[in-house]
């Protein structure tokens, strides 16, 4: 383990290092922030590098490791995605409209992380407001792919995904809301699990659609995403819409065997979208789980399929209601010389916001508009209750599905920026488990072109400690979770 | 489901978003195609299926007791404004 360096470690490793003193967590801070520092003018991973903090934060932790109270985390370098508030320093979520927001409280899940005793590192670009599936619609400019930088690295928490992909942090935290968690773990060959909806806080996580954002992390195995899960999930009377429910130890849970899971292969989602080489390596990840001892069924979603038009009528109808807030007179940006109280919202507005997320906002402001509501809206949110009535009736039978995370492998840059659909298509297999709330996790499973692909776990609600342990057996027989690339080996 | 520009113009207005001439057009297209592609939910079959109000079957919005939890962090909070004058929050006159 010694010859093995820092950033190529995963947190239960450097948490043991760390332990044994064979290094401290101001020695491992400094070698991160150096390679965050280096890699930033070519993967535009971070929107702010928290540096002096982040030192002070790994000098203390160093104190409480010496006085023998170090918990699980103390000491672990991570990387905050831009959309959670933190104390005192600048929160963008990746727009023009909080570009000078010095957020004035912690969210929960910061809060919960930092009391843990970990060390943030800074904080990672992202599409705006978390408003993107290739990461080009944040205002600070797209980040890149660590495995080919003329590629998009998904989104939303793009940032947080080439931070970890490129080991400049061993982990990440991230948000979901239609796969922005899971899409870009896929094409940057890491990591990322979305929970349940309600198991983490999203108390001081910039709103987008509330019905179904999520927090949830982003790192280079399972076992890393099942010790931060521990202490970021739980019961927090700030969010209306949080759990009261126990948090399991979820790395604990881990050794679960494989042997005797029923697995569902949904088949709306081997359709004549997928790209065949992705395909062959999802169904070689599926080989292995049989080979451990798991049984694989065929299991239909008939409405699944409809998830993505559904999605664009919830989520921009959540949208415009949230955004709202941002009227240039509390916070965030305002125009110049605004003539009288109108022109001062509407230029706000217009120049804070970028395209994309003012076509999501004029979306969800004409769905929901007298006339249009029932058609669109309420429509939606039924089929949204056929869509999740479909997967409960799919857990009766199996203990969790599994596919594609996503159709193809990371696409270029620009490629898919001139049809807002073809971009959301890109999310098809990924916004049924939000739709649901239910939790899913995608993990690296192989590589086609010399890209990674992902292979996506999706559970009954409330089953993080099953995928989480099924995913753990994946990568205790395969090693596409250790693959780095080669530039940032 | 086509739109024109005052369609997109009046969606604007309620929006509270000022457009600038030349982004009419390309919303006119690409609002368009998406509500073509939305379009898709009427070939779903809906009938007496209630609309989906919460992603976790049963769970309603939790009330809390009427206390007072929060201290007053008004200065600390209109850092963050554009414009503020002796606690007040600044914006162009209302009424002539």
């Amino acid at each position: 383990m010694s010859d093995v360096p820092l950033h190529r470690r995963t947190l239960a490793e450097l948490a043991a290092g760390l332990a044994r003193r064979d290094f401290s967590s101001v020695e491992l801070t400094r070698h991160l922030l150096a390679r965050l520092e280096a890699a930033q003018p070519h993967l535009n991973a971070m929107v702010s590098i928290t540096a002096e903090s982040a030192l002070a934060a790994a000098a203390q932790a160093d104190g409480v490791t010496a006085a023998g109270k170090a918990g699980p985390l103390t000491g672990l370098p991570i990387v905050h995605k831009d959309i959670f508030c933190t104390a005192g320093v600048r929160t963008t979520c990746g727009s023009r409209m909080l570009e000078n927001f010095v957020s004035p409280y912690d969210a929960t899940v910061v809060a919960r992380l930092k009391a843990a005793g970990t060390v943030m590192l800074g904080k990672s670009n992202m599409d705006e407001f978390a408003m993107g599936s290739s990461n080009e619609t944040s205002y600070f400019g797209p980040v890149r792919n660590p495995w080919d930088k003329a590629l998009v690295p998904g989104g939303s928490s793009g940032g947080s995904a080439a931070v970890v992909a490129a080991r400049l942090a061993p982990a990440a935290t991230a948000t979901d809301t239609g796969g922005s968690i899971r899409q870009p773990a896929a094409l940057t060959g890491i990591t990322g699990l979305k929970p349940t909806y309600g198991r983490v806080s999203r108390y001081g996580m910039i709103a987008f659609a509330s019905s179904l954002d999520q927090a949830g992390v982003i790192a280079a195995s399972a076992e890393d995403c099942a010790l931060l899960l521990t202490a970021m999930a739980g019961f927090d009377p700030r969010d209306s819409t949080s759990v009261d429910a126990p948090v399991p130890d979820y790395a604990a849970a881990l050794a679960a065997p494989a042997r005797g899971l029923r697995i569902g292969i949904v088949r709306e989602f081997f359709d004549k979208g997928l790209d065949a080489d992705n395909e062959r390596e999802v169904r070689a990840a599926l080989a292995v789980y049989e080979s451990l001892g798991a049984t694989i069924e065929e299991v239909s979603l008939p409405n699944v399929g409809l998830s993505v038009p559904t999605y664009y009528v919830v989520a921009p109808a959540e949208c415009s209601s949230n955004l709202a807030r941002f009227d240039g007179v509390r916070f965030g940006y305002r125009c110049e010389q605004p003539k009288d109280l109108l022109d001062l919202y509407q230029r706000s507005r217009g120049e804070g916001f970028g395209a994309e997320v003012k076509r999501r906002i004029m979306t969800g402001t004409y769905v929901l508009s007298a006339g249009y509501y029932d058609a669109y809206y309420l429509k939606a949110q039924r089929v949204r209750q056929l869509i999740s009535a479909d997967f409960a009736r799919a857990f009766e039978r199996v203990d969790m599905l599994m596919g594609p995370t996503t159709p193809t492998p990371a696409f270029a840059l620009g490629a898919k920026t001139a049809d807002p659909v073809t971009m959301y298509l890109n999310d098809i297999y990924t916004i049924g488990a939000n739709l649901a709330g239910l939790p899913a996790v995608s993990i690296p499973c192989g590589f086609v072109r010399g890209l990674p692909v992902g292979l996506q776990i999706v559970g009954p609600h409330f089953a993080e400690a099953k995928l989480l342990a099924a995913a753990h057996a994946l990568q205790r027989e395969t090693d596409w979770h250790r693959r780095v690339p080669a530039e940032f080996a | 489901m086509s739109l024109n520009r005052s369609d997109i113009e009046n969606i604007a207005r309620l929006a509270r978003l000022s457009l600038k001439e030349e982004e009419v057009a390309g919303y006119v297209q690409t609002l368009g195609n998406i509500l073509e592609m939305v379009g898709q939910l009427d070939r779903a079959d809906t009938a007496g299926v209630d609309p989906m109000a919460h992603p976790l079957a049963g769970q309603t919005q939790r009330l809390r007791a009427d206390e007072v939890t929060e201290t007053d962090r008004h200065a600390l909070y209109q850092e963050n404004a554009p414009r503020v004058e002796g606690g007040y929050y600044i914006v162009p006159r209302v009424i002539e």
